[in-house]
């Protein structure tokens, strides 16, 4: 039975981890749904954030082996690690086609809590975060056929509580 | 006071401060400055082979067979390419090694310049790690951290690329005595309360089961497991990579498992209730069909890499450390209980083993007028006292080596298991000569693996290494021959060696000793003559019958229990 997991990494902030990370998924066919990664508070640290599924011996297996790369500091499986918040940032840009279609996505983002960035004559484009559900719903709401373009960030997760994940 | 050197000289520094004995290489444009530095010292001795690769599995002979790690310098580019399967080979069976790479300027990376490749990017998934040195100031450091990373934990090859600029720009020279990296750390002592459920486990045990791998001998763990198995009085069986980490004459010794084991290693593992696994992997060769592996057995695991741990079989008892130091825990447990060995004439564990001994499955004709490689390396065996330094290719000759050369001792026995690389014997008795100049070293080989390599025959001239090598000379790549010849209807799809060359006339033409031997009555002289010449290195071309094929056989997919032996006896079900 597969599940997905969210993993968040700590590591060095050298270059070429990133691929060593992707490369790693790809050589021991690993599923990779997202992945995230920024510098962290340390800027010689990274938090890279992987979105994965398998089994729960494959999802082991891709811990412990993130684990073993050399330049990873820490790990946690957030799905194991106990309750954990995991938001995504989307920017969308939908066309507009009369001042009702753009009132009705403008009431969209509202309810959504999004906001509206940048407007052209014929389109918004609208920022939103929220859980990967919830942006997929933004999409359902708006219809698949206004999107001109999008860009998604991928999953970020921390856990909830005073826990903390530290270099 | 530091001192200001160039990068080259910091790295020659470098290596003579960290103690490396032997550099195994060859020259190029992005690695000049460095060997101008090796030219004006003599504390770092360079090797000269004939090919990259070549210097890859020379390093690695001399890491297998010293536990230090080999030490490798090639240029950038194609330098850097040809050793990437030796680089995999000594990932694949976690051996210590640092490949240092020449690399163009870091002005020119990323502009297709003369000789570049990304090294970095092409060893990423067969290195234990990797460093490209962008500044000359991170230069002495990195060297520390590629020696420190390569020989701990789970050793493992580690690449460091250097461009040519970084060998040329000055900086203060410092070594770092010891290094610290936050972010590899590795567990060295098992877990007490594991290791306390692992005792009760065996000492209960009514069919219990010792089965070790490569990890005990890079632990240096020997002593441990013997010292331990023989405490507990109970069968041992080792991997391929295993042999000589118990003695291979020692009763409790029921033999290699796997592919090509005896019947009683496969049989006792198929039916023990407790099986120990210390420093080994589980690997495909070794289980045969997972489905049907150890189907009574609960399943106690140490190793020093937790990945390895439940990756292929689950584990009842998992215990992350090092082999020394949770054997030295165990035989703490073990000699503080009223554990007595079992009687091995009376214990029905040990009757039953007995029993699937008494099949012989290591037999073969001896009576044939054909030259048998297997009574080749028995005569091998008898000839060097059991105390020599084997080093082997891959195929046929490899199994027998394994099956017929029984090892007492660890690192004795050096061979690419987990990759399965031909070409490697020669390259690495070439790097097991020069750590041992006084020792017999002998290189079992096939022509067709012998080839691969031979280059290298030049390397072993130059530096006079009285090498023996016992090619199997059957005419055939003989373990594809043997596929084809089960599996494949006897369609031997280009696996016949045409066109071969005359080996003595090789041998000669670089400088050596040849010997062709085609009577079985003349193999023990032959051996004889061969080891008696102490400063030559000696190719044997042994003329083998075409025929022979390795038994006893566990066929892909099938159970440990499913093994076949020789053709006109009985299957075993």
């Amino acid at each position: 039975m597969n599940e997905r997991h969210t993993i968040s990494i700590l590591m060095e902030n050298a270059s070429g981890a990133l691929s060593r990370v992707s490369g790693l998924f790809s050589a021991r066919a690993y599923n990779i749904e997202s992945l995230a990664v920024a510098p962290t508070e340390d800027p010689t640290v990274s938090r890279m954030t992987v979105v994965t599924t398998g089994s729960p011996e494959i999802i082991e297996q891709i811990t412990k082996q993130l684990n073993k790369l050399v330049d990873v500091i820490k790990l946690v499986d957030l799905n194991d690690g106990g309750p954990h918040i995991e938001r995504e940032l989307m920017l969308v840009k939908l066309r507009t086609a009369g001042p009702e279609q753009r009132a009705e996505f403008k009431r969209l983002a509202d309810i959504f809590g999004g906001a509206i960035v940048d407007i052209t004559e014929v389109s918004y484009t609208i920022e939103l975060s929220g859980t990967r559900e919830r942006l997929d719903d933004f999409i359902e709401a708006a219809g698949v056929r206004h999107v001109m373009e999008m860009a998604r960030s991928g999953v970020l997760g921390l856990l909830k509580g005073s826990k903390a994940l530290k270099a | 006071m530091t001192e200001r050197l160039r990068g080259a000289e910091i790295f020659v520094r470098a290596l003579a401060d960290e103690g490396v004995e032997f550099v195994f290489g060859y020259p190029g444009g992005s690695v000049l400055h460095i060997y101008d530095e090796i030219f004006k010292q003599d504390k770092v001795k360079h090797i000269l082979v004939r090919h990259e690769q070549g210097a890859t599995h020379a390093a690695d002979g001399y890491a297998r067979a010293t536990g230090k790690p080999g030490v490798v310098l090639v240029t950038s580019g194609p330098g850097a390419t040809n050793c990437v399967t030796g680089i995999a080979t000594a990932y694949m069976d976690s051996i210590p090694m640092v490949v240092f790479t020449g690399q163009v300027a870091t002005a020119l990376i990323g502009n297709d310049a003369f000789q570049e490749v990304d090294c970095i990017g092409i060893t990423r998934p067969c290195v234990k790690h990797n460093f490209l040195v962008e500044r000359v100031e991170d230069l002495a450091e990195t060297v520390k951290k590629a020696f420190y990373v390569a020989s701990t934990g789970r050793p493992g090859p580690v690449v460091v690329d250097i461009p040519k600029d970084v060998t040329a720009n000055v900086a203060e020279y410092h070594y770092p005595e010891s290094i610290d990296m936050r972010s590899y750390r590795p567990t060295v002592k098992g877990h007490p309360g594991q290791i306390k459920r692992a005792a009760q486990l065996l000492l209960a045990a009514r069919k219990p089961m010792i089965y070790t791998g490569g990890g005990v001998v890079l632990d240096n763990a020997a002593e441990h497991l013997t010292r331990f198995a023989r405490l507990l009085g109970y069968p041992v069986t080792n991997t391929l990579m295993g042999l000589g980490a118990f003695p291979g004459n020692d009763p409790q010794f029921v033999g290699m498992l796997g592919m090509h084991g005896t019947y009683e290693a496969n049989m006792a593992m198929h039916h023990c209730d407790v099986l120990l696994a210390i420093g080994a992997r589980f690997d495909d060769r070794v289980t045969g069909d997972l489905e049907k592996f150890c189907p009574e057995a609960k399943i106690i695991h140490v190793d020093i890499d937790p990945a390895s741990i439940s990756k292929n079989v689950p584990v009842d008892v998992p215990i992350v450390g090092s082999v020394s130091s949770v054997l030295t825990d165990l035989i703490e447990i073990i000699e503080g209980s009223d554990h007595t060995p079992p009687n091995r004439d009376s214990d029905p564990w040990w009757q039953q083993i007995a029993e699937w001994r008494k099949l012989d499955c290591l037999r073969y004709d001896r009576k044939s007028d054909k030259i048998k490689p297997q009574a080749v390396i028995q005569s091998l065996y008898r000839v060097t006292g059991g105390e020599a330094y084997v080093t082997s290719d891959v195929g046929q000759h490899q199994m027998w080596a394994a099956q017929f050369y029984p090892f007492d001792k660890p690192r004795r026995w050096i061979n690419s298991g987990g990759l399965g690389t031909m070409g490697f014997g020669l390259p690495a008795a070439i790097g097991v000569q020069l750590a041992f100049p006084d020792s017999q070293v002998a290189c079992i080989t096939g022509e067709a693996s012998f080839v691969m390599c031979v280059q290298e025959l030049s390397t072993a001239l130059q530096y006079g290494l009285p090498i023996k090598i016992i090619s199997l000379n059957n005419r055939y790549m003989g373990m594809v021959r043997q596929w084809q010849e089960f599996f494949y209807d006897r369609r031997y799809s280009h696996s016949y060696m045409d066109a071969l060359p005359d080996f003595v006339k090789m041998a000669e033409a670089f400088g050596h000793v040849g010997m062709r031997i085609e009577n079985p009555a003349d193999v023990d002289g032959a051996l004889e003559e061969a080891f008696a010449m102490k400063d030559r290195l000696v190719l044997m071309d042994f003329i083998t019958d075409q025929t022979e094929n390795v038994y006893p056989m566990i066929a892909a997919g099938k159970g440990q229990h499913e093994m076949h032996l020789a053709p006109n006896e009985r299957e075993l079900a």
